[in-house]
Protein backbone atom coordinates (compact mmCIF):
# COMPACT_ATOMS: atom_id res chain seq x y z
CA UNK A 1 0.00 0.00 0.00
CA UNK A 2 1.32 3.43 -0.91
CA UNK A 3 1.63 5.68 2.11
CA UNK A 4 0.90 9.39 1.88
CA UNK A 5 3.59 11.24 3.80
CA UNK A 6 4.87 14.75 4.32
CA UNK A 7 8.61 14.81 4.88
CA UNK A 8 10.60 17.87 5.89
CA UNK A 9 14.26 17.95 4.95
CA UNK A 10 17.16 20.35 5.59
CA UNK A 11 20.46 20.50 3.72
CA UNK A 12 19.29 21.82 0.34
CA UNK A 13 22.72 23.35 -0.30
CA UNK A 14 23.55 21.27 -3.32
CA UNK A 15 26.84 23.08 -3.89
CA UNK A 16 30.45 21.90 -4.26
CA UNK A 17 30.25 21.21 -0.52
CA UNK A 18 26.87 19.52 -0.73
CA UNK A 19 24.39 18.95 2.03
CA UNK A 20 22.62 15.59 1.95
CA UNK A 21 19.12 17.11 1.52
CA UNK A 22 18.72 16.74 -2.23
CA UNK A 23 20.18 13.19 -2.41
CA UNK A 24 17.86 12.22 0.47
CA UNK A 25 14.82 13.69 -1.32
CA UNK A 26 15.86 12.06 -4.59
CA UNK A 27 16.10 8.70 -2.84
CA UNK A 28 12.69 9.14 -1.22
CA UNK A 29 11.13 10.22 -4.52
CA UNK A 30 12.22 6.86 -5.94
CA UNK A 31 10.41 4.92 -3.26
CA UNK A 32 7.48 2.95 -4.55
CA UNK A 33 5.97 2.86 -1.08
CA UNK A 34 5.43 6.59 -0.52
CA UNK A 35 3.28 9.27 -2.04
CA UNK A 36 5.31 12.25 -0.90
CA UNK A 37 4.97 15.89 -0.20
CA UNK A 38 8.44 17.24 0.47
CA UNK A 39 8.99 20.36 2.51
CA UNK A 40 12.40 21.98 2.17
CA UNK A 41 13.77 23.76 5.23
CA UNK A 42 16.38 26.29 4.11
CA UNK A 43 18.76 28.46 6.07
CA UNK A 44 19.82 30.49 3.03
CA UNK A 45 17.78 31.83 0.12
CA UNK A 46 20.19 30.59 -2.52
CA UNK A 47 20.38 26.96 -1.50
CA UNK A 48 20.11 25.37 -4.96
CA UNK A 49 17.72 22.63 -3.85
CA UNK A 50 14.98 25.23 -3.37
CA UNK A 51 14.91 25.89 -7.11
CA UNK A 52 15.44 22.37 -8.46
CA UNK A 53 12.74 20.55 -10.35
CA UNK A 54 10.90 17.58 -8.79
CA UNK A 55 12.61 17.90 -5.43
CA UNK A 56 10.85 20.08 -2.84
CA UNK A 57 7.17 20.93 -3.13
CA UNK A 58 7.56 23.97 -0.93
CA UNK A 59 10.42 25.63 0.92
CA UNK A 60 10.34 27.48 4.22
CA UNK A 61 13.17 29.52 5.60
CA UNK A 62 14.24 28.50 9.07
CA UNK A 63 16.53 30.33 11.52
CA UNK A 64 20.01 28.99 12.28
CA UNK A 65 20.17 26.82 15.43
CA UNK A 66 22.75 29.30 16.78
CA UNK A 67 19.83 31.75 17.12
CA UNK A 68 18.39 29.50 19.83
CA UNK A 69 16.40 26.28 19.86
CA UNK A 70 13.17 28.01 20.83
CA UNK A 71 13.21 30.25 17.80
CA UNK A 72 13.85 27.30 15.50
CA UNK A 73 11.12 25.20 17.10
CA UNK A 74 8.64 28.08 16.92
CA UNK A 75 9.27 28.22 13.20
CA UNK A 76 8.93 24.44 12.83
CA UNK A 77 5.65 24.64 14.77
CA UNK A 78 4.34 27.28 12.37
CA UNK A 79 5.39 25.20 9.33
CA UNK A 80 3.84 22.09 10.85
CA UNK A 81 0.51 23.83 11.38
CA UNK A 82 0.38 24.46 7.66
CA UNK A 83 1.97 21.25 6.40
CA UNK A 84 1.32 18.56 8.97
CA UNK A 85 4.80 17.05 8.81
CA UNK A 86 5.11 13.29 9.38
CA UNK A 87 8.90 12.94 9.44
CA UNK A 88 11.69 15.49 9.73
CA UNK A 89 15.17 14.60 8.46
CA UNK A 90 17.86 17.04 9.62
CA UNK A 91 21.03 16.75 7.54
CA UNK A 92 23.61 19.06 9.10
CA UNK A 93 25.95 18.08 11.91
CA UNK A 94 25.62 21.57 13.41
CA UNK A 95 21.82 21.39 13.72
CA UNK A 96 21.58 17.79 14.92
CA UNK A 97 22.08 18.57 18.57
CA UNK A 98 19.12 20.97 18.58
CA UNK A 99 16.86 18.47 16.82
CA UNK A 100 17.95 15.58 19.06
CA UNK A 101 17.23 17.69 22.14
CA UNK A 102 13.86 18.65 20.70
CA UNK A 103 12.88 15.09 19.75
CA UNK A 104 10.12 14.92 22.37
CA UNK A 105 8.74 18.37 21.57
CA UNK A 106 8.70 17.50 17.89
CA UNK A 107 6.97 14.22 18.62
CA UNK A 108 4.30 16.06 20.59
CA UNK A 109 3.71 18.16 17.48
CA UNK A 110 3.24 14.91 15.53
CA UNK A 111 6.66 15.11 13.86
CA UNK A 112 8.76 11.96 13.97
CA UNK A 113 12.54 11.83 13.66
CA UNK A 114 15.00 8.96 13.65
CA UNK A 115 18.16 10.35 15.18
CA UNK A 116 20.99 9.09 17.38
CA UNK A 117 20.67 9.65 21.11
CA UNK A 118 22.63 12.50 22.66
CA UNK A 119 24.98 9.94 24.26
CA UNK A 120 25.65 8.28 20.89
CA UNK A 121 26.18 11.67 19.29
CA UNK A 122 28.57 12.84 21.97
CA UNK A 123 30.75 9.77 22.30
CA UNK A 124 31.73 9.77 18.62
CA UNK A 125 32.70 13.47 18.57
CA UNK A 126 36.08 14.04 16.95
CA UNK A 127 37.46 15.43 20.20
CA UNK A 128 36.86 12.12 22.03
CA UNK A 129 37.53 9.71 19.17
CA UNK A 130 40.48 7.97 20.91
CA UNK A 131 38.20 7.00 23.83
CA UNK A 132 35.56 5.83 21.37
CA UNK A 133 38.11 3.67 19.54
CA UNK A 134 39.23 2.12 22.81
CA UNK A 135 35.69 1.41 23.98
CA UNK A 136 34.60 -0.29 20.76
CA UNK A 137 37.92 -1.87 19.77
CA UNK A 138 38.49 0.18 16.62
CA UNK A 139 41.86 1.62 15.57
CA UNK A 140 41.77 5.40 15.44
CA UNK A 141 44.60 7.82 14.69
CA UNK A 142 46.26 9.50 17.65
CA UNK A 143 44.74 12.93 18.26
CA UNK A 144 45.04 15.93 20.56
CA UNK A 145 42.57 18.71 21.27
CA UNK A 146 43.94 22.22 21.08
CA UNK A 147 42.24 25.02 22.94
CA UNK A 148 44.84 27.73 22.40
CA UNK A 149 47.58 28.60 19.93
CA UNK A 150 50.18 28.04 22.63
CA UNK A 151 49.28 24.32 22.66
CA UNK A 152 50.71 24.00 19.15
CA UNK A 153 54.30 24.16 20.40
CA UNK A 154 53.72 21.03 22.47
CA UNK A 155 52.77 18.95 19.43
CA UNK A 156 56.37 18.42 18.38
CA UNK A 157 57.12 15.81 21.02
CA UNK A 158 54.16 13.56 20.14
CA UNK A 159 53.63 14.06 16.41
CA UNK A 160 55.54 13.86 13.18
CA UNK A 161 54.47 16.19 10.42
CA UNK A 162 52.29 16.22 8.42
CA UNK A 163 49.27 16.23 10.74
CA UNK A 164 45.58 16.84 10.12
CA UNK A 165 44.00 19.92 11.67
CA UNK A 166 40.24 19.59 12.09
CA UNK A 167 37.30 21.63 13.30
CA UNK A 168 34.86 20.05 15.74
CA UNK A 169 32.10 19.92 13.10
CA UNK A 170 33.67 20.65 9.72
CA UNK A 171 36.93 21.38 7.95
CA UNK A 172 40.09 19.36 7.81
CA UNK A 173 43.47 20.49 6.50
CA UNK A 174 46.86 18.86 6.23
CA UNK A 175 49.62 20.85 7.94
CA UNK A 176 53.29 20.25 7.27
CA UNK A 177 54.74 22.44 10.02
CA UNK A 178 53.77 24.41 13.13
CA UNK A 179 53.13 27.59 11.15
CA UNK A 180 50.56 25.83 9.00
CA UNK A 181 48.91 24.36 12.11
CA UNK A 182 48.65 27.91 13.50
CA UNK A 183 47.09 29.23 10.28
CA UNK A 184 44.50 26.43 10.17
CA UNK A 185 43.87 26.77 13.91
CA UNK A 186 42.98 30.45 13.51
CA UNK A 187 40.84 29.94 10.41
CA UNK A 188 38.88 26.95 11.68
CA UNK A 189 38.38 28.22 15.23
CA UNK A 190 37.03 31.54 13.90
CA UNK A 191 34.41 29.60 11.97
CA UNK A 192 33.55 26.61 14.14
CA UNK A 193 34.93 27.43 17.58
CA UNK A 194 37.13 25.33 19.86
CA UNK A 195 38.59 22.81 20.35
CA UNK A 196 40.65 22.27 17.25
CA UNK A 197 41.63 18.65 16.80
CA UNK A 198 45.09 17.67 15.63
CA UNK A 199 45.16 14.16 14.28
CA UNK A 200 47.98 11.88 13.24
CA UNK A 201 48.13 11.66 9.44
CA UNK A 202 47.56 8.07 8.34
CA UNK A 203 48.72 7.30 4.84
CA UNK A 204 46.36 5.19 2.81
CA UNK A 205 43.13 5.19 0.87
CA UNK A 206 40.01 6.83 2.25
CA UNK A 207 37.04 4.50 2.24
CA UNK A 208 33.60 5.34 3.59
CA UNK A 209 30.45 3.48 4.53
CA UNK A 210 26.91 4.86 4.59
CA UNK A 211 24.89 2.89 7.11
CA UNK A 212 21.65 2.84 9.03
CA UNK A 213 21.15 1.44 12.51
CA UNK A 214 17.76 0.61 13.97
CA UNK A 215 18.70 1.64 17.52
CA UNK A 216 18.61 -1.96 18.73
CA UNK A 217 22.00 -3.00 17.42
CA UNK A 218 20.88 -4.11 13.96
CA UNK A 219 22.37 -2.77 10.77
CA UNK A 220 19.50 -2.08 8.38
CA UNK A 221 21.72 -1.06 5.50
CA UNK A 222 25.42 -0.50 4.77
CA UNK A 223 27.23 0.30 1.54
CA UNK A 224 30.99 0.99 1.32
CA UNK A 225 32.41 3.45 -1.18
CA UNK A 226 35.79 4.69 -2.30
CA UNK A 227 36.13 8.30 -3.37
CA UNK A 228 37.49 8.49 -6.89
CA UNK A 229 37.56 12.22 -7.33
CA UNK A 230 37.91 14.63 -4.43
CA UNK A 231 37.28 18.38 -4.51
CA UNK A 232 39.58 20.91 -2.90
CA UNK A 233 37.20 20.78 0.08
CA UNK A 234 37.81 17.06 0.39
CA UNK A 235 34.32 16.16 -0.80
CA UNK A 236 33.64 13.24 -3.10
CA UNK A 237 32.87 14.42 -6.63
CA UNK A 238 33.03 10.85 -7.89
CA UNK A 239 32.94 7.52 -6.12
CA UNK A 240 32.43 3.81 -6.57
CA UNK A 241 30.87 1.12 -4.39
CA UNK A 242 33.30 -1.56 -3.30
CA UNK A 243 33.09 -5.03 -1.87
CA UNK A 244 34.93 -4.69 1.41
CA UNK A 245 33.95 -7.34 3.92
CA UNK A 246 36.26 -6.00 6.61
CA UNK A 247 34.67 -2.56 6.46
CA UNK A 248 31.22 -4.07 6.59
CA UNK A 249 32.19 -6.22 9.58
CA UNK A 250 33.50 -3.12 11.35
CA UNK A 251 30.29 -1.24 10.55
CA UNK A 252 28.10 -4.07 11.87
CA UNK A 253 30.22 -4.34 15.02
CA UNK A 254 30.04 -0.59 15.68
CA UNK A 255 26.30 -0.40 15.13
CA UNK A 256 25.80 -3.42 17.35
CA UNK A 257 28.11 -2.04 20.05
CA UNK A 258 26.73 1.49 20.06
CA UNK A 259 23.14 0.47 19.26
CA UNK A 260 23.28 3.27 16.74
CA UNK A 261 19.98 4.85 15.85
CA UNK A 262 19.71 6.60 12.50
CA UNK A 263 21.92 7.23 9.51
CA UNK A 264 25.69 7.45 9.75
CA UNK A 265 28.79 7.74 7.65
CA UNK A 266 31.92 5.94 8.75
CA UNK A 267 35.10 7.46 7.38
CA UNK A 268 38.12 5.19 7.41
CA UNK A 269 41.64 5.02 6.06
CA UNK A 270 42.80 1.69 4.68
CA UNK A 271 46.58 1.47 4.81
CA UNK A 272 48.71 -0.40 2.31
CA UNK A 273 49.09 -3.29 4.77
CA UNK A 274 45.28 -3.54 4.94
CA UNK A 275 44.77 -1.99 8.37
CA UNK A 276 41.74 0.18 8.96
CA UNK A 277 41.75 3.40 10.97
CA UNK A 278 38.50 5.13 11.73
CA UNK A 279 38.95 8.86 11.24
CA UNK A 280 35.40 10.05 11.77
CA UNK A 281 31.79 9.04 12.29
CA UNK A 282 29.32 11.50 10.83
CA UNK A 283 26.04 11.09 12.71
CA UNK A 284 23.79 11.53 9.70
CA UNK A 285 23.25 10.42 6.14
CA UNK A 286 26.09 11.63 3.86
CA UNK A 287 25.60 13.61 0.64
CA UNK A 288 26.64 10.60 -1.46
CA UNK A 289 23.76 8.44 -0.17
CA UNK A 290 22.13 8.27 -3.59
CA UNK A 291 25.02 6.00 -4.66
CA UNK A 292 23.74 3.44 -2.14
CA UNK A 293 20.29 3.70 -3.70
CA UNK A 294 21.86 3.15 -7.13
CA UNK A 295 23.65 0.11 -5.75
CA UNK A 296 20.45 -1.40 -4.35
CA UNK A 297 19.89 -0.03 -0.85
CA UNK A 298 17.43 2.82 -0.37
CA UNK A 299 18.69 3.90 3.04
CA UNK A 300 16.60 7.13 3.29
CA UNK A 301 13.45 5.13 2.55
CA UNK A 302 14.33 2.66 5.31
CA UNK A 303 15.05 5.54 7.70
CA UNK A 304 11.61 7.05 7.07
CA UNK A 305 9.97 3.68 7.66
CA UNK A 306 11.85 3.28 10.94
CA UNK A 307 10.80 6.78 11.96
CA UNK A 308 7.18 5.84 11.22
CA UNK A 309 7.58 2.80 13.47
CA UNK A 310 7.38 0.27 10.63
CA UNK A 311 9.29 -2.99 10.74
CA UNK A 312 12.22 -2.87 8.33
CA UNK A 313 14.12 -5.94 7.19
CA UNK A 314 17.92 -5.48 6.96
CA UNK A 315 19.30 -5.02 3.45
CA UNK A 316 22.45 -7.03 2.93
CA UNK A 317 23.13 -7.02 -0.80
CA UNK A 318 24.31 -4.24 -3.09
CA UNK A 319 26.24 -4.17 -6.30
CA UNK A 320 29.94 -3.34 -6.21
CA UNK A 321 31.16 -1.18 -9.08
CA UNK A 322 28.25 1.27 -9.03
CA UNK A 323 29.62 4.75 -9.66
CA UNK A 324 28.56 8.33 -9.24
CA UNK A 325 29.95 11.50 -10.74
CA UNK A 326 28.58 14.88 -9.70
CA UNK A 327 28.10 17.79 -12.03
CA UNK A 328 27.31 21.47 -11.80
CA UNK A 329 24.46 22.99 -13.73
CA UNK A 330 23.03 26.46 -14.10
CA UNK A 331 19.34 26.88 -13.35
CA UNK A 332 17.66 29.97 -14.70
CA UNK A 333 15.12 31.68 -12.49
CA UNK A 334 13.37 34.97 -12.02
CA UNK A 335 14.05 37.55 -9.33
CA UNK A 336 10.40 37.26 -8.25
CA UNK A 337 11.09 33.78 -6.82
CA UNK A 338 13.98 35.04 -4.80
CA UNK A 339 11.88 38.03 -3.76
CA UNK A 340 9.04 35.84 -2.57
CA UNK A 341 11.32 33.68 -0.45
CA UNK A 342 13.17 36.70 0.92
CA UNK A 343 10.05 38.66 1.79
CA UNK A 344 7.69 35.91 2.99
CA UNK A 345 10.12 33.15 4.00
CA UNK A 346 8.12 30.67 1.89
CA UNK A 347 8.22 29.55 -1.71
CA UNK A 348 6.14 27.00 -3.61
CA UNK A 349 8.21 25.02 -6.06
CA UNK A 350 8.54 27.16 -9.14
CA UNK A 351 8.16 24.25 -11.53
CA UNK A 352 4.66 23.30 -10.37
CA UNK B 1 64.13 -5.81 -10.94
CA UNK B 2 60.43 -6.40 -10.38
CA UNK B 3 60.40 -10.13 -11.00
CA UNK B 4 62.84 -10.78 -8.19
CA UNK B 5 60.14 -9.98 -5.62
CA UNK B 6 58.38 -13.33 -5.84
CA UNK B 7 60.05 -16.70 -6.35
CA UNK B 8 59.80 -17.97 -9.88
CA UNK B 9 58.14 -21.25 -8.87
CA UNK B 10 55.27 -19.25 -7.37
CA UNK B 11 54.47 -17.92 -10.82
CA UNK B 12 53.74 -21.35 -12.22
CA UNK B 13 50.04 -21.26 -11.61
CA UNK B 14 48.44 -18.19 -10.24
CA UNK B 15 44.94 -17.01 -9.73
CA UNK B 16 43.55 -13.53 -9.70
CA UNK B 17 41.69 -12.52 -6.55
CA UNK B 18 38.02 -13.36 -6.63
CA UNK B 19 37.12 -9.65 -6.46
CA UNK B 20 38.73 -8.94 -9.81
CA UNK B 21 36.53 -8.55 -12.88
CA UNK B 22 37.97 -8.33 -16.39
CA UNK B 23 35.90 -7.17 -19.33
CA UNK B 24 36.33 -8.24 -22.95
CA UNK B 25 37.99 -4.90 -23.69
CA UNK B 26 40.73 -5.49 -21.10
CA UNK B 27 39.26 -3.20 -18.43
CA UNK B 28 39.99 -4.53 -14.95
CA UNK B 29 37.95 -3.63 -11.86
CA UNK B 30 39.05 -4.57 -8.36
CA UNK B 31 35.76 -4.59 -6.44
CA UNK B 32 37.60 -4.79 -3.13
CA UNK B 33 39.45 -1.50 -3.53
CA UNK B 34 37.51 0.27 -6.28
CA UNK B 35 40.71 0.53 -8.37
CA UNK B 36 40.46 0.20 -12.13
CA UNK B 37 43.14 -0.65 -14.69
CA UNK B 38 43.34 -0.69 -18.47
CA UNK B 39 45.20 -3.55 -20.13
CA UNK B 40 46.47 -3.81 -23.67
CA UNK B 41 45.34 -6.91 -25.62
CA UNK B 42 48.42 -8.92 -24.56
CA UNK B 43 47.82 -8.22 -20.86
CA UNK B 44 44.14 -9.02 -21.27
CA UNK B 45 45.04 -12.33 -22.95
CA UNK B 46 47.38 -13.27 -20.10
CA UNK B 47 44.75 -12.58 -17.44
CA UNK B 48 42.12 -14.46 -19.43
CA UNK B 49 44.40 -17.51 -19.67
CA UNK B 50 45.30 -17.28 -15.98
CA UNK B 51 41.61 -17.20 -15.14
CA UNK B 52 41.10 -20.32 -17.24
CA UNK B 53 43.57 -22.02 -14.88
CA UNK B 54 46.51 -22.26 -17.30
CA UNK B 55 50.00 -22.74 -15.87
CA UNK B 56 52.88 -20.51 -16.86
CA UNK B 57 54.31 -23.04 -19.37
CA UNK B 58 50.92 -23.34 -21.02
CA UNK B 59 50.57 -19.57 -21.26
CA UNK B 60 54.07 -19.35 -22.74
CA UNK B 61 53.22 -22.05 -25.27
CA UNK B 62 50.05 -20.20 -26.22
CA UNK B 63 51.94 -16.97 -26.83
CA UNK B 64 54.74 -18.66 -28.80
CA UNK B 65 52.11 -20.20 -31.01
CA UNK B 66 49.92 -17.12 -31.49
CA UNK B 67 52.36 -14.19 -31.34
CA UNK B 68 55.63 -13.40 -33.07
CA UNK B 69 57.79 -13.55 -29.94
CA UNK B 70 60.71 -15.60 -28.62
CA UNK B 71 60.45 -17.56 -25.37
CA UNK B 72 63.07 -15.39 -23.62
CA UNK B 73 61.43 -12.11 -24.54
CA UNK B 74 57.95 -13.37 -23.62
CA UNK B 75 58.99 -14.82 -20.25
CA UNK B 76 60.85 -11.67 -19.27
CA UNK B 77 57.80 -9.54 -20.08
CA UNK B 78 55.49 -12.10 -18.45
CA UNK B 79 57.36 -12.13 -15.12
CA UNK B 80 57.52 -8.36 -15.19
CA UNK B 81 53.77 -8.21 -15.73
CA UNK B 82 53.10 -10.68 -12.92
CA UNK B 83 55.24 -8.60 -10.58
CA UNK B 84 53.11 -5.59 -11.39
CA UNK B 85 49.95 -7.60 -10.69
CA UNK B 86 51.50 -8.53 -7.35
CA UNK B 87 52.37 -4.94 -6.57
CA UNK B 88 48.79 -3.94 -7.18
CA UNK B 89 47.65 -6.78 -4.95
CA UNK B 90 45.61 -8.46 -7.67
CA UNK B 91 46.97 -11.99 -7.24
CA UNK B 92 45.52 -14.43 -4.76
CA UNK B 93 48.45 -15.35 -2.52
Amino acid sequence: MIKKLTIAVTGLNNTDNPGPGIPVIRSLRESKEFDLRVIGLAYENLEPGIYMENMVDKTYQIPYPSGGADLLLERIKYINEKENIDVLIPNFDAELYTFMKAEKRLYEMGIKTFLPTIAQFEERQKAVLPEFGKKYGVDVPKSTNLTSVSDIRKLKKDYEFPVLVKGKFYDAHVAYNEEQVTTHFNKISAKWGLPIIVQEFIKGTEVNVVALGDGKGNTIGAVPMRKQFITDKGKAWGGITIKDEKMLDLTHALIEGTKWRGGMELEMIRTNDNKYYMIEINPRIPAWVYLAVGAGQNIPEALVKLAMGDKVEPMSSYSAGTMFVRYSYDMIGDISQFEKLSMTGELDNIHK
Amino acid sequence: MHFCIVKKENYLQMKLKSNIAISESGFVFDAGTGETYSLNPVGADILKLMNEGMKQEEITAYFLQNYDVSQGVFESAYFDFISILNQFNLIDR
